[in-house]
């Protein structure tokens, strides 16, 4: 069974899509091989700047013959019913065979389908795969019409076993399939013939190509640490960086060199962040003062002065990178010396969003719910402000232009730089976290009130401006900021109502878009205290609004009935982020969904807190016990209620009791209620739990003994009412109607 | 070792390093000259880059073959430092390479041209680093490369896709050099106003400072504190309207009667337009919402430039 080989030599390939374009190519082709019928051994996909190369072992030499038989119409059936099965089939009617079946003669026809040579199917698949290849972007070049990443200059294809090499015929768009390729563009210019794969490795790596990105990339980070080591130093780990720069060279050399002491009191970040992004530079840091250095350029050939103009180009290149950086630095630190204003000030000329203003006016925003969540946290009210006044202030600096994701980080620098106290510094750098699910949250006081000010600011802002997440669509990422609340807050231990400063931040937008009128903005403020001091949104909005004695303008009637509404739904996106994140975790979805249904869900530590208890305790006995009594109790209950048309909740009298087992449940509920209340006062859900599931024995024992449809109406109410009172003491941990099974 | 270039025109690497930024620049010339380009001109106004040369902008679009090569005097008000930076400058060179359709060897071509000028391919490292280029105000983008030596981005490297809106079929390659970079990297000078402009050894040597270094101190404080932003408004709005008025015009002339499209004068507004709007951006007078919109004006523009330039004969319309 013969080998394939197949390279697709190109001007360079871009190296952030060199690893997917091999896997793609291997994709592309082994499927539509496989769906021709060649089966295969074994594929590798490799690729370097200049080449995808895909190798196949034991590839079948031909697809099988198929045989495929097809029944057609009953022997005596019309002639015209016979020609369009033939013609169907493609055989003439001499070539059909009569066969007894149950149901009387019937035609078939025997069709065989020839195998075909491997070259010929690798040849259409290889066509396909060139025309449709996913490439994230792609080009015309020349006078062609055919689109690649960046041009394409031959393409080597070749079949081969003991007997020798065979080049598959093949030709696309005037470039025709060969069995050469080129070594290095440097050091080892020219074609060469290539027999199979083996042959096409040791050649290349004779001329100085090493084929396997990952042999690159071990060679690279091999001699980096070695000579790093060699100098007492060691190399900042970056995998990303490594991948990347395995994919700019074909003969990897590694270089050190150090940097200028010139640049040594910037701060590391800036060295490294400036290396990696204009040099692709790894950092080479020295262990026992933790400061960057050195750094590790990887060049691209050998030369005969053992790469020393490489390195001192490379330097030179670095110094005048760094001199900017330390300009930079040097300015910066002069305004954040004097205090910062002129920073904040220029932000005012910075849309944040057409709908939402400028950077100045969310700062604003910001700052004043910052103040609002500062208790919280036990953080000082002032101080919350203050550091969300500074914490973007770094926006306006030149290292922050000139290195967007240095944002936060030169916020700190330059906070402390000013002299603020260190917490509204680390506040600056902080308050963007989490960005992700696995980024570490802040649990410095005013780190978390300002990252919660900031990303409740977003979401209530977005949510003001109908701007949400659809589907897969999320630009302003927005489910990323829910979470990041959702893990401040349940990994500070936070308990506040979250609505209600959903609510005042949603006035806050409204104020800003529309309170461009005194009495509007009049009203709002009332309305924001309102919120603050009673904390129910609708009614304080309502509260507010009817106790004015005048016109209201009419955005302001409209929000009466609007604003209410967008803050549910916030709320109802915080329960899906919530749910999502929980889920994760391994908590099951219905017992979510019983626990938001109860009152105080915006409350969300409260929330997890029930969830968790709940969830721990579904899994017990007792937990299964209480589900139980409280289904077959609420079942009968709902029933009767459905029945009557009346609610079972008024309080049952023992007085009527009959049965010994009704006297048991009695007592067992007197005793138990006040012991459930207790715990759901404290809060501890489990305790709460345990004494609902000791229910269970006396409701199994009730419903043994009893009948709670009693001819007696007196009795069956009072049996019901008693089913009642048993629902509403289990209802106060979670609505366990929502729980399956 | 040779000092002078006399003779090396044909030839596409003359021996031995230069010693001076104009020689850089001859030697380009001679080189492209010897691949077959025609050597033209600066345009005669004010641009940002290179690629705002009709030689370019227009020239890449439609079918006519074309290859041209040239320097281009470039300006960008906001890179001004009154001549103090190293590096950076507000009145710069640039050397343009066109040439469409692209040719399969043009890497090796550009490869050609950095020997010429003293890059010797056996010590240096030589790379070719993704950049995808693209001008808002053109409408224009291409993909290709920022192509690094030891490090240092030399030269822009790219295969132009679109012009104006429009597709390029066929697809034109455009090299552009950073002429004092460039130059700064190969007679090894760390400080752009020492770099020998002409011969060091000539009868009265110059320095890149001795002819820019005051021009670099008063276009900054012309380009940053004193341009008079409301003449530069209304000019904006002036070059725009003409630009469109000329382009409305018949398509006949009703003097001559000949079918003249005039792409190329309303061209010159566009450039015009695109200027004024750099340095309006200088003054620091246009916020970041008017940005997008005063960009979108001049792509506008652009690709109005670009529909008509496709209906002429160097467009490649029949004639």
């Amino acid at each position: 069974m013969p080998d394939l080989l197949i390279e697709l030599f190109s001007e360079e390939i871009p190296a952030r899509m060199q690893a997917r374009a091999a896997e793609d190519l291997k994709k592309r082709m082994t499927d539509g091989l496989v769906e021709a019928g060649l089966t295969y051994a074994a594929a590798h996909a490799l690729s370097t700047p200049r080449r995808l190369t895909l190798a196949l072992e034991g590839l079948l030499a031909e697809s099988p013959t198929i045989r495929e038989e097809r029944k057609g119409p009953k022997v005596g059936a019309p002639d015209k019913a016979v020609e369009g099965f033939l013609r169907g089939a493609g055989i003439s009617r001499d070539q059909l065979e009569e066969r007894d079946t149950p149901k009387g003669a019937v035609y078939f026809a025997m069709i065989e389908k020839p195998g075909r040579p491997a070259a010929e199917i690798i040849a259409e698949v290889l066509e396909t795969t060139i025309r449709n290849f996913p490439w994230p972007k792609s080009m015309r070049w020349g006078a062609g019409s055919l689109r690649w990443v960046r041009p394409l200059q031959s393409i080597l294809c070749i079949l081969s076993d003991e007997a020798g090499a065979e080049v598959v015929p093949f030709e696309i768009d005037g470039l025709t399939a060969g069995d050469t390729t080129q070594g290095h563009r440097f050091m080892a210019p020219g074609a060469f013939v290539v027999s199979s794969f083996e042959d096409y490795s040791v050649k290349l790596k004779r001329a100085h190509v090493i084929l396997d990105p990952a042999e690159r990339a071990d060679a690279i980070w091999h001699d980096a640490t070695n000579q790093a080591f060699a100098a007492g130093l060691e190399v900042v780990e970056d995998k990303g960086l490594l991948a990347e720069v395995a994919g700019l060279v074909e003969w990897p050399v590694v270089l050190m060199g150090k940097i200028d002491d010139d640049f040594l009191g910037l701060p590391p970040e800036v060295l490294q962040t400036s290396m990696k992004e204009h040099q692709k530079f790894f950092s080479v840091r020295n262990p026992k003062t933790g400061r960057i250095e050195g750094f590790i350029t990887v060049a691209n050939r050998e030369t005969a002065d053992h790469g020393a103009t490489i390195l001192a180009g490379n330097q030179k290149v670095l110094s005048a990178r760094l001199a900017d950086a330390k300009f930079f630095w040097e300015n910066d630190l002069r305004i954040a010396k004097a205090g910062m204003s002129s920073w904040t000030e220029a932000l005012a000329n910075v849309t944040f969003h057409n709908k939402l203003g400028t950077q100045a006016e969310r700062i604003e925003r910001i700052a004043a719910l910052a103040r609002e969540l500062a208790p919280v946290m036990g953080a000082d009210a002032d101080l919350a402000e203050q550091a969300a006044r500074v914490a973007k202030a770094d926006l306006s600096s030149e290292m922050v232009y000139e290195f967007p994701e240095l944002q936060g980080l030169m916020g700190r620098y330059y906070a402390e730089a000013a002299g603020l106290p260190q917490d509204v510094a680390n506040a600056c750098q902080q308050h963007y976290s989490p960005l992700g699910p696995s980024d570490d949250v802040p649990t410095e006081a005013l780190s978390v009130v300002v990252a919660l000010a900031d990303k409740l600011d977003t979401l209530t802002g977005f949510w003001a401006i109908d701007e949400k997440p659809t589907g897969s669509k999320d630009p302003f990422a927005l489910r990323r900021a829910a979470l990041g609340v959702i893990r401040l807050v349940l990994e500070n231990d936070i308990r506040t109502p979250l609505d209600q400063h959903i609510d005042a931040h949603l006035l806050r937008h409204e104020l800003a878009q529309n309170g461009d009128d005194a009495v509007s903005a009049g009203l709002m403020k009332d309305m924001i205290e309102e919120i603050a001091d009673h904390g129910v949104f609708g009614s304080a909005v309502r509260t507010v609004l009817d106790a004015f004695d005048g016109d209201l303008p009419k955005h302001m009637e409209e929000l009466k009935e609007s604003l209410p509404d967008v803050s549910r739904d916030l709320l109802g996106f915080f329960h899906d982020r919530l749910k999502v994140f929980l889920r994760d975790q391994g908590i099951r979805h219905d017992v979510i969904d019983a626990c938001i249904a109860m009152a105080g869900n915006d409350d969300l530590t409260l929330l997890v807190k029930r969830a968790r208890a709940l969830e721990a305790f579904l899994t017990t006995e007792d937990g299964e016990n209480l589900l139980q009594g409280f289904k077959r109790a609420n079942n009968i209950l709902s029933q009767a209620e459905e029945k009557d048309g009346v609610e079972y909740s008024f309080g049952a009298d023992k007085k009527f009791a009959e049965d010994e087992s009704e006297n048991a449940l009695f007592d067992a509920l007197e005793l138990g209620e006040g012991a459930i209340s207790s715990a759901i006062e404290a809060e501890d859900f489990a305790a709460a739990m345990g004494g609902m599931a000791a229910l269970r024995q006396p409701i199994d024992a009730f419903f043994e003994a009893v009948q709670v449809n009693s001819d007696n109406e007196i009795v069956r109410r009072n049996r019901l009412n008693l089913l009642g009172q048993i629902r509403k003491v289990c209802g106060q941990v979670a609505d366990l109607t929502r729980l399956e099974g | 070792m040779t000092q002078t270039t006399s003779g090396a025109a044909a030839s596409s690497a003359p021996a031995g390093a230069p010693r001076s930024f104009q020689e850089i620049i001859l030697r380009l010339q001679a080189y492209w000259a010897s691949k077959g380009c025609a050597i033209m001109q600066p345009y005669d106004m004010e641009v940002g880059a290179g690629t705002f040369h009709p030689a370019t902008t227009l020239r890449s679009l439609g079918s006519a073959p074309w290859a041209a090569a040239y320097v281009q005097p470039s300006r960008r008000p906001t890179d001004g430092r009154y001549g103090e930076n190293p590096n950076r400058l507000q009145h710069y060179y640039q050397y343009q390479v066109l040439i469409k359709p692209s040719p399969p060897n043009l890497q090796e071509l550009y490869l050609g041209s950095l020997e010429a000028i003293g890059i010797d391919m056996e010590l240096h490292d030589i790379r070719f680093v993704e950049d995808d280029w693209e001008s808002p105000t053109l409408g224009a983008w291409g993909l290709g490369w920022e192509v690094w030596c030891d490090g240092m981005e030399v030269s822009q490297f790219t295969y132009f896709q679109q012009v104006g809106g429009h597709d390029c079929a066929p697809v034109s390659g455009e090299l552009t050099y950073g002429l004092e970079r460039l130059a700064m990297y190969v007679l090894g000078i760390d400080h752009v106003m020492d770099m020998p402009f002409n011969d060091p050894d000539a009868p009265i040597p110059l320095t890149y400072g001795d002819v820019f270094k005051q021009t670099e101190e008063e276009y900054a404080r012309w380009n940053f504190d004193v341009a008079n932003t409301e003449v530069l408004l209304r000019h904006f709005e002036e070059a725009e309207q003409e630009c469109t008025q000329i382009l409305s015009q018949e398509h006949i002339d009703p003097k001559t009667g000949k079918r003249i499209i005039m792409a190329h004068p309303a061209y010159d507004q566009c450039i015009k337009a695109s200027h004024i709007f750099n340095l309006l951006d200088a003054r620091g007078v246009i916020s970041v919402t008017e940005r997008q919109a005063y960009i979108g004006r001049v792509r506008a523009l652009a690709k109005q430039c670009a529909d008509a330039f496709v209906q002429t004969e160097a467009g490649g319309q029949a004639a």
